[in-house]
């Protein structure tokens, strides 16, 4: 009898451990990047790492304002071409096409969203690149080598729709089917009741959709870094190359110890990815964690 | 006005209709993009055969050590993934039962992990090296992306486990035992093939993913066969490969990609059809 309880207790003291090394996980990594990033911290302030425009890591100078704005501009663009089109796919898919179709395209979603993303990157290559250099920046009357912001947003996008379209559904399908009864039955058509009752209803399911689909463009790394041209400037054209926070740290690894402070100034861009991120994450998670709260 | 609703409604039944299937035609031709570039170009030295010397500009050799450190990588990986996990899993649906706004601020948190960048597990993974004084090498890499899929394992998991009918844990209790065995003897049981998708969906992301063992596992052209050792991994084998002015070794990236894909394809076919046995083989 005793041994079972002290099986137990050291069973139970496992899996809790387990479980609280996993929930400050967050904590730890933001920890340590925070610590890593502390020597930066010394030569310059908060507000002038992030909003300077000069990168000289030789001559100890880090602006992180073109990565900054990179990032912002691709993910900007991607959610553009992505949250229209899934959401409208979304409709599609769980209002007027048949459930064979939906039956088909679940499967076929979730294994998109596993798909790695070195494979998107390369299919990025092959066609988004000669797309957008050869086909649309000639029409722009624009010379463009292809590798650039659009490129980068498009293949984002293309990414993030598995994973949007997933959501969307999955909110859609949690409306009531009586609700919309009630809308037919008022004698509202198929569409109004789509406006006025799905899209409604799933509101903090779409924005958080949304918001994830967002920090996802935001910390994806490799697919945009074979993309984007990775060159350090401030563009608004979506034809020149552009250079994301993530492509930054997995370009510059290689050098990072043999120029002074460039460690932590890496270490300081996964930090920014990582508070925004997660950030992003926690805000539209609490979403949906409220909006079933109060579900009928 | 009934005419006006009328037209709306066809309007937007044919726009999210293209929408829809321009979607799905997007996807469809990455997918065939990828195994049309890629069959024309894979052989049977690719999979059996590691680099040699000038493989990198055009020489003999295959992608064989990137294979390996890969599955080795995922491997370990998932393992210690397995270790942490499951119990974590089953302490959120054993003991913290009664107790739902803890079960719900534990998976909101479980969730939002899942969405951290790769890359910043990756450099965390960088730092965590360079604290224990390590160098980039298998077990680096393996500890990196244990990190990584964690989050995903205990969440798969967990969302089998929340299924799981109160009756029978309660049932169990009564019997006399404590709250780990009926976790370990009883939950772990009826939820052994969610467990199974669990551990292989997290083994397909693991397998895929470059940006964390960028920094950590390093790279090499032979099998390791430590765990100190560097490890080549197949995602970054198709980036450095296609970043060769060369067409030939360009061509082989082409191959180890159709590779790669077919691997995570049939981790997530078989993920899929364990995760419909399960719905069959449970008691309810």
């Amino acid at each position: 009898m005793l041994n079972k309880t002290i099986r137990s207790r050291i069973t139970d003291s496992w899996m809790l451990t387990a479980l609280v090394i996993i929930l400050f996980l967050p904590l730890i990594i933001g920890l340590a990047l925070f610590l890593k990033s502390i020597p930066l911290f010394h030569i310059s302030s908060l507000p002038c790492l992030l909003f300077s425009e000069d990168w000289a890591p030789n001559a100890g100078e880090f602006g992180f304002w073109p990565f900054i704005y990179s990032s912002l501009y691709v993910t900007a663009l991607s959610f553009v071409f992505s949250a229209p089109l899934c959401l409208l796919a979304a409709i599609y898919l769980t209002e007027f096409a048949s459930k064979r179709l939906i039956q088909i395209m679940h499967p076929v979603i979730d294994i998109l969203a596993g798909i790695p993303s070195v494979i998107y990157g390369m299919w990025g290559i092959l066609v988004i690149v000669p797309l957008a250099g050869e086909i649309l920046a000639p029409f722009f009357n624009i010379k463009s080598s292809g590798y650039s912001v659009l490129a980068g947003g498009i293949v984002l996008a293309v990414m993030c729709i598995p994973y949007m379209l997933n959501m969307l559904i999955e909110s859609f399908k949690t409306v009531p089917y009586g609700l919309k009864e009630a809308a037919f039955s008022l004698g509202a058509t198929h569409w109004e009741t789509i406006k006025h009752v799905l899209l409604r209803k799933s509101r903090p399911g779409i924005l958080s959709a949304f918001g994830l689909g967002l920090a996802k463009a935001f910390g994806e790394t490799l697919a945009v870094m074979m993309v984007v041209g990775n060159v350090i400037q401030i563009t608004g054209n979506p034809f020149k190359a552009a250079y994301p926070l993530p492509a930054l740290i997995a370009n510059n690894y290689g050098e990072m110890l043999s120029i002074p402070l460039y460690d932590s100034a890496l270490m300081f861009a996964a930090l920014i990815l990582l508070i925004v991120v997660l950030l992003i994450n926690l805000i539209f998670r609490y979403f949906i964690v409220s909006s079933h709260a109060v579900k009928i | 006005m009934r005419n006006g609703k009328t037209i709306e409604e066809k309007i937007f039944k044919i726009l999210t209709g293209v929408a829809c299937y321009s979607l799905i035609a997007i996807l469809g031709y990455i997918i065939f993009i990828i195994f049309r570039k890629g069959f024309s170009y894979l052989t049977i030295e690719m999979i059996t055969q590691l680099p040699t010397g000038g493989y990198y500009y055009g020489g003999e050799g295959g992608v064989l050590n990137a294979i390996a450190g890969s599955l080795y990588i995922a491997g370990g990986a998932t393992l210690i993934a397995l270790i942490l996990g499951v119990p974590a899993a089953l302490y959120i649906n054993s003991h913290l039962i009664r107790h739902k706004k803890t079960q719900n601020t534990v998976r909101y948190i479980l969730d939002s992990l899942w969405g951290i960048p790769s890359i910043v597990y990756g450099a965390f993974g960088f730092t965590l090296m360079i604290w224990l004084g390590m160098s980039a090498s298998l077990m680096a890499g393996i500890i990196t992306v244990a990190f990584l899929i964690t989050p995903i394992v205990i969440r798969s998991f967990d969302e089998v486990l929340s299924t799981i009918p109160k009756g029978l844990h309660e049932a169990s209790l009564a019997l006399g035992s404590t709250r780990s065995q009926t976790a370990f003897k009883v939950l772990l049981k009826q939820g052994f093939s969610g467990l199974i998708t669990a551990v292989l969906l997290a083994f397909g992301r693991g397998i895929g993913d470059a940006a964390s063992v960028l920094f950590t596992a390093g790279y090499t052209d032979l099998i390791p066969t430590n765990l100190d050792e560097p490890a080549a991994t197949l995602p970054l084998s198709i980036f450095f490969q296609l970043s060769s002015p060369i067409p030939a070794v360009r061509e082989r990236a082409y191959a180890a990609a159709a590779i790669l894909t077919i691997i995570v394809l049939i981790i997530s076919l078989s993920a899929r059809f364990f995760a419909k046995r399960y719905s069959k083989s449970n008691l309810k």
